[in-house]
């Protein structure tokens, strides 16, 4: 656990940060936000003394920070920030070994270290180890300063606003897959961020902060739902609501149990429309979606091998661990009232439908109510 | 892909390492071949005065590496501490004086600091190695000074809030990313020092100035020539030298 107990720090006139008391429980994910000069960032560089207080304390595990060595507070400490810092003229893997060595580590488990965390963080260890960081690209070279950040297995994790520097795109599975391999490595994370779809994506605790002062220190959730202040309203935006979307996993609403069949099976086909379902998807002999048929399309005498919507599903379907708030803007973009829902590689799980969705974003328990689909008809599939 | 640019960059360094060495091997075969020396002179200026200096270039070139060695380790061994105090927390409020010095130890005649460490020390090699070694600070502290500076503040950030110390960071972070910067200081430094360090015969430590000198005060030509063209061949093998060390102890990453 890291407790802030009155923490204050101060450059000649101006209070950086000012009696900041906050306790972050271990394996929680905190992350401080709030606009530019706010104090985020000097709170975070206070926690691994790059920056001492002026005044008041910092406890991590009830050790006083204050009677460490800084080196050797630093060593258990994993720190990754923005423009990544991976040293220019060291391999992937000699920056990846930078804390086990200063630790002294045994060569032969550096070097399966290493490779462990190179595929935790999704790059193959053959093809990267050897590379110099001028070789990756900007979402690579995040990767590398994540798993460098986690070479020697340290508890606490303080990332400086490690996915700023990437495009959207990769911002996005970059978030995706530091929740994955959270939720395995249970790291207490102090997380700095100017991004509120960020923090809420990925915080168990938000810390809003201004002017050096704490403004509320919240779930996500309560501060979406009960901002205590004018500002943390304004902050967190008008659209509370969407953003709450972005916390709730697909999975966590998807319904099961859909007309499947074969799409190399005509006969199925027939005999599936006839069922009570609107919608029949339509899948391949390794359960990989393919498309959908819309009953009421065949009731007008077009053949069933006609009436199939073929889709990507790339394109037309989200994934479980995805947020709400994406498959909405999907069934947006594509004009659907539902998506399918497929795990990687394309298999289908289930579907998302809209008024599922719409019933999260109300604040209702629907994500909590059971969704195996028995209600013919109400389960709208395709369609423009 | 990196794997063939390590190789091409390893083929790149053995031949101009084996270039370097020829080119060595062949100076100094001319330059202790007399008779070659003097017929190649004889030529170009005919016999009605004699053009070739009498001492021979194989005592002279020794001399005067020697010197060029001395003051530019001297230099060196002065330079680049200083260079890396001047950029740490206890000495970066001297970086302004000590860059106003070494720039005056530049811009000051290095004959002048010969003319008065003369009167002070007398005949020999002393007063020049002062000489040279204030006139070559300049690019080795600015080089050091630059190399340091231009390493990344995140990189060096990144490595305090690993828990690297002050030493760890300089020599495992900062003097491998400055390197490059430092060295082509320092080449600048020892090139400039090998065509300057001619001034050394005005107080009688001999050298390639020695023939130049005499040349000049006697109105030989030959003399003159013999000399100038040798220092200019040294500089160039002190240039190449210099840079093929750089290939060896330079980081590959700042390569292409």
């Amino acid at each position: 656990m890291i407790s802030l107990e009155h923490v204050t720090k101060r450059y000649g006139d101006r209070m950086a940060v000012d009696d900041l008391s906050i306790e972050i429980d271990d394996g929680d994910v905190a992350v401080l936000i709030g606009p530019s000069g706010c104090g985020k960032t000097t709170t975070l560089r206070m926690i691994n003394r790059l920056i001492e207080p002026t005044s008041g304390r910092i406890l991590i595990d009830g050790t006083d920070a204050a009677t460490l060595k800084p080196e050797e507070l630093r060593q258990h400490i994993g720190y990754a920030i923005q423009s990544v810092g991976l040293f220019p003229h060291l391999t992937v893997a000699e920056n990846i070994a930078t804390v086990p060595k200063l630790l002294g580590w045994k060569t032969a488990r550096i070097v399966s270290r290493c490779e462990e965390l190179l595929a935790l963080v999704g790059l193959d260890p053959a093809q990267y180890s050897r590379k110099y960081p001028r070789q990756l690209s900007g979402g690579e070279a995040q990767r590398v300063g994540v798993a460098r950040a986690l070479a020697a297995d340290p508890p606490i994790l303080l990332m400086d606003e490690p996915f700023g520097a990437v495009d959207p795109l990769n911002r996005d599975r970059l978030q995706g897959e530091f929740l994955r391999i959270q939720r395995d490595l249970k790291k207490t994370v102090v997380f700095v961020t100017h991004d509120v779809d960020e923090a809420i994506r990925l915080a168990d605790k938000i810390a809003l902060m201004r002017d050096g002062h704490l403004e509320q220190y919240d779930s996500p959730e309560q501060l979406l739902d009960h901002p205590e202040t004018k500002f943390v309203h304004d902050f967190v935006g008008a659209d509370a609501a969407l953003k709450r979307l972005g916390r709730v996993r697909v999975d966590s609403v998807m319904r099961t149990g859909q007309a499947t069949v074969r799409a190399d099976q005509p006969d199925a086909i027939e005999a599936a429309c006839a069922s009570e379902s609107r919608f029949v998807y339509l899948v391949d002999a390794d359960g990989v979606l393919v498309g959908w048929i819309d009953s009421r399309v065949l009731d007008r005498g077009t053949p069933a091998a006609e009436a199939a919507t073929r889709v990507d599903w790339r394109q037309a379907a989200v994934r479980p661990d995805g947020s709400l708030k994406e498959a909405l803007a999907r069934m947006l973009a594509l004009g659907y009232r539902s998506l399918p829902v497929v795990a990687a590689g394309g298999r289908l799980l289930g579907h998302v439908t809209l008024s599922d969705v719409e019933k999260t974003m109300e604040g209702g328990d629907a994500h909590l109510a059971d969704h195996t689909d028995n209600e013919a008809g109400s389960i709208g599939g395709g369609g423009e | 892909m990196e794997a063939a640019a390590t190789l091409a960059h390893a083929r790149r360094r053995m031949i101009a390492t084996t270039g370097i060495v020829l080119a060595v091997v062949i100076f100094f075969a001319i330059v202790a071949n007399q008779a070659l020396v003097a017929s190649m002179l004889i030529a170009v200026f005919g016999t009605a005065r004699d053009p070739v200096f009498p001492t021979p270039l194989l005592d002279l070139t020794p001399q005067h590496i020697a010197i060029v060695i001395v003051s530019s380790a001297l230099t060196i061994a002065v330079g680049l501490p200083l260079g890396i105090w001047v950029t740490r927390e206890s000495g970066r409020d001297f970086r302004d004086v000590v860059s106003a010095g070494v720039d005056f130890g530049q811009v000051f005649p290095p004959i002048a600091v010969l003319a008065v460490m003369f009167s002070a020390w007398g005949l020999g090699p002393a007063p020049a190695i002062l000489a040279l070694f204030l006139y070559g600070l300049f690019p080795v502290v600015s080089g050091t000074v630059a190399g340091l500076e231009a390493v990344p503040p995140e990189v060096i950030d990144a490595a305090r809030g690993m828990g690297m110390g002050n030493w760890r960071i300089l020599f495992v972070v900062e003097l491998p990313l400055a390197m490059g910067v430092m060295l082509a200081g320092i080449r600048t430094s020892v090139i400039v020092n090998v065509g300057t360090a001619t001034v050394a015969a005005a107080t009688g430590a001999g050298g390639l100035g020695l023939p130049i000198f005499t040349g000049i005060s006697t109105e030989n030509i030959g003399y003159v020539v013999e000399g100038a063209v040798t220092v200019s061949v040294l500089a160039l093998l002190f240039d190449g030298a210099i840079a093929v060390l750089a290939m060896w102890l330079a980081p590959e990453s700042s390569l292409d």
